[in-house]
């Protein structure tokens, strides 16, 4: 199992998001489509690597809680805005399309492990 | 005691649209909308207009608004509640009553106040540390403009049990809004709270008002996702969110039947989320929510039910957000097109920056950034090589200056119009010459509870 190829994907193949801001914290809610997809979360998108994946934009800190009960990822970031949105010189003053930043991050999954956490049924649906 | 209570979602945010609610009070069967007219920023919006007219103040959309809805929300019935005062309650108050009087309608209209704090936070002695980075207020206390404590839903029960047809407040917590009319329907004890069920349910009204609070996001818009917000049906149409809340707490989110938008697992779960930090420690003045066992549950089409919120008694403070004057800004956008039009752009910032400087005209803060390039991610979206850059059709520039000097703000967009003729060419769409404006920083902070005390009045009626 562990010598399955692992393919490069954007987090976007198996996760959807929203972005949100207070004061000058941005915040997201990462979901996976299904359990499948949860657990790749949880391994592939550590506090650490969105610290990471973010160090260009931001110094201070990542905080992040798991929420099996959704099938949820919550990440903070502090000092994301410039000091806040009323005095942040950014057209994005909120950080309302960081979430989809955060949908570019690139995680290493298997083949197997993408079908499996791909959205399959209809948003309409269940 | 009433078995049942529908609530539907007003306002998102001062601006947003009304149309959909017209569906929920039309259709949707409600007793009640609460709207939500104040984002963390609107106060700062509000007070640029009440510096220019101290009559305003508040979120002016809301007398547009209820002179649509209000002959039909009295037609069934349908009691109103709103944080549209902002920083002048009462003068929202008496603008709704004096725009429905001239149709000859008079419902009752109970005014909330009591939020704005900032005497206490402009006393010499006052300690109110940042609420993220513990600065002691003391560095702009001498530029606050406006302060505000989150009041709870104890208010708005208060106005709603002496009649009123109308509840219009200044800041309370969002889903306070949507918490007060489920605790006066379905009889909850909230100041008397003492049991994990009664926190329990209050923390499943919050987390209803948390998924209402923001119109449309809480029935498939705004649907992050790559490939799959196509799949949410007729936007433009959407119906936003509307709640059935049972006396024991059990919440069901729908919507009105033949509007747009979707109600599922999905579109909820991204709500639930929303601007909450600490998922186990979501506060409100009125119960500590923990969203660590919520379930939520499709059940048919457009219909989610949601259970498992978990409350804790709220602490003994409350939050505050102040606002100062933190400067000035100016902002200039401009297009450059090919050949070259990377090039030209880098060309005409250094002369902006050496104009600044020959002209000693002192600045914080010179951001640049590249609409259509990097706007959205900023460095999270690298620039392509500058061979590819100057082969492009065209590239966007804005500029934003921060300065302390409003002079220097006013002056910052007329350094560019001379080279429209004397600088590179191929340019188009200047725009920002006065483009100047104040900065207002946000201060969040903490103030005990006790130093705060909301008001409630009622409205007389117009003569």
């Amino acid at each position: 199992m562990n010598s399955a190829p692992l393919l490069k994907i954007p987090l976007a193949r198996i996760a959807h998001a929203r972005s949100g801001d207070k004061a000058d914290w941005v915040d997201f809610g990462l979901f996976a489509w299904n359990e499948a997809g949860y657990r790749i979360m949880e391994r592939e998108v550590t506090a650490a690597k969105v610290q990471a994946h973010f160090a260009p934009w931001l110094s201070g800190q990542v905080d992040a809680w798991a929420l099996p009960n959704i099938l949820a990822l919550k990440f903070v970031l502090h000092g994301a805005l410039q000091g806040g949105g009323a005095r942040n010189l950014r057209l994005d003053n909120l950080g309302k399309a960081m979430g989809a930043a955060l949908l570019r991050l690139e995680i290493e999954i298997t083949a197997m492990e993408l079908a499996a956490a791909r959205k399959t049924a209809e948003l309409t649906g269940q | 005691m009433t078995q049942a209570i529908r609530i539907g979602s007003g306002l998102g945010f001062y601006g947003d649209n009304w149309d959909p609610v017209v569906a929920s009070i039309e259709r949707g069967q409600v007793q009640y909308i609460a709207s939500d007219h104040l984002a963390e920023l609107t106060l700062a919006i509000l007070q640029k207009d009440r510096q220019r007219d101290p009559s305003l103040g508040y979120a002016r959309d809301v007398v547009p608004m209820l002179m649509r809805l209000w002959p039909l929300m009295q037609a069934r019935g349908v009691r109103f509640v709103c944080n549209a005062g902002g920083l002048n309650p009462m003068g929202a108050a008496r603008a709704v009553r004096s725009a429905l009087a001239g149709q000859g309608w008079h419902p009752r209209i109970a005014v909330i106040s009591g939020d704005d704090v900032l005497p206490l936070l402009q006393a010499p002695d006052a300690r109110f540390d940042h609420l993220m980075n513990g600065t002691d207020v003391t560095s702009v206390r001498e530029r606050l403009v406006f302060g505000n404590a989150y009041l709870g839903a104890q208010p708005i029960v208060a106005a709603l049990g002496l009649g009123a047809d109308i509840v219009i407040t200044g800041r309370v917590a969002d889903a306070a809004l949507f918490l007060g009319p489920l605790v006066h329907g379905l009889g909850w004890k909230l100041g008397d709270a003492t049991t994990p069920e009664d926190f329990d349910r209050l923390a499943q009204g919050l987390t209803v008002g948390h998924l209402l609070e923001c119109s449309g996001q809480g029935s498939g818009g705004n649907f992050g996702s790559q490939g799959h917000w196509q799949d949410i049906p007729d936007l433009a149409h959407i119906g936003y969110p509307i709640a059935e809340v049972l006396a024991d707490g059990t919440a069901f989110i729908t919507k009105a039947p033949g509007t747009g938008g979707l109600v599922n697992f999905d579109t909820v779960r991204q709500q639930l989320l929303y601007e909450v930090h600490n998922p186990h420690a979501y506060f409100s003045p009125d119960v500590v929510l923990d969203m660590g066992q919520i379930e939520l549950r499709d059940e048919g089409m457009h219909r989610v039910r949601v259970t498992g919120a978990r409350g804790r008694a709220p602490t003994h403070e409350l939050k505050v957000v102040a606002g100062f004057r933190d400067g000035f800004k100016a902002e200039v956008s401009w297009g450059f097109s090919w050949p070259d039009a990377w090039d030209k752009v880098q060309a005409a910032e250094a002369m902006i920056r050496t104009q600044l400087q020959e002209r000693q005209m002192p600045f914080d803060e010179l951001f640049v950034e590249y609409p259509g390039l990097n706007s959205a991610h900023g460095p999270l979206a690298p620039l392509p090589p500058v061979t590819e850059l100057n082969e492009r059709a065209e590239i966007w520039v804005r500029m934003v200056l921060r300065t302390p000097s409003k002079a220097v703000a006013d002056g910052f967009g007329r350094l560019f119009p001379w080279m429209a003729l004397s600088g590179p060419a191929f340019t188009c769409g200047f725009q920002g010459l006065n483009s100047s404006s104040e900065l207002l920083g946000i201060w969040p902070t903490l103030i005990p509870r006790h130093r705060v005390s909301a008001r409630i009045e009622m409205l007389e009626a117009s003569t």
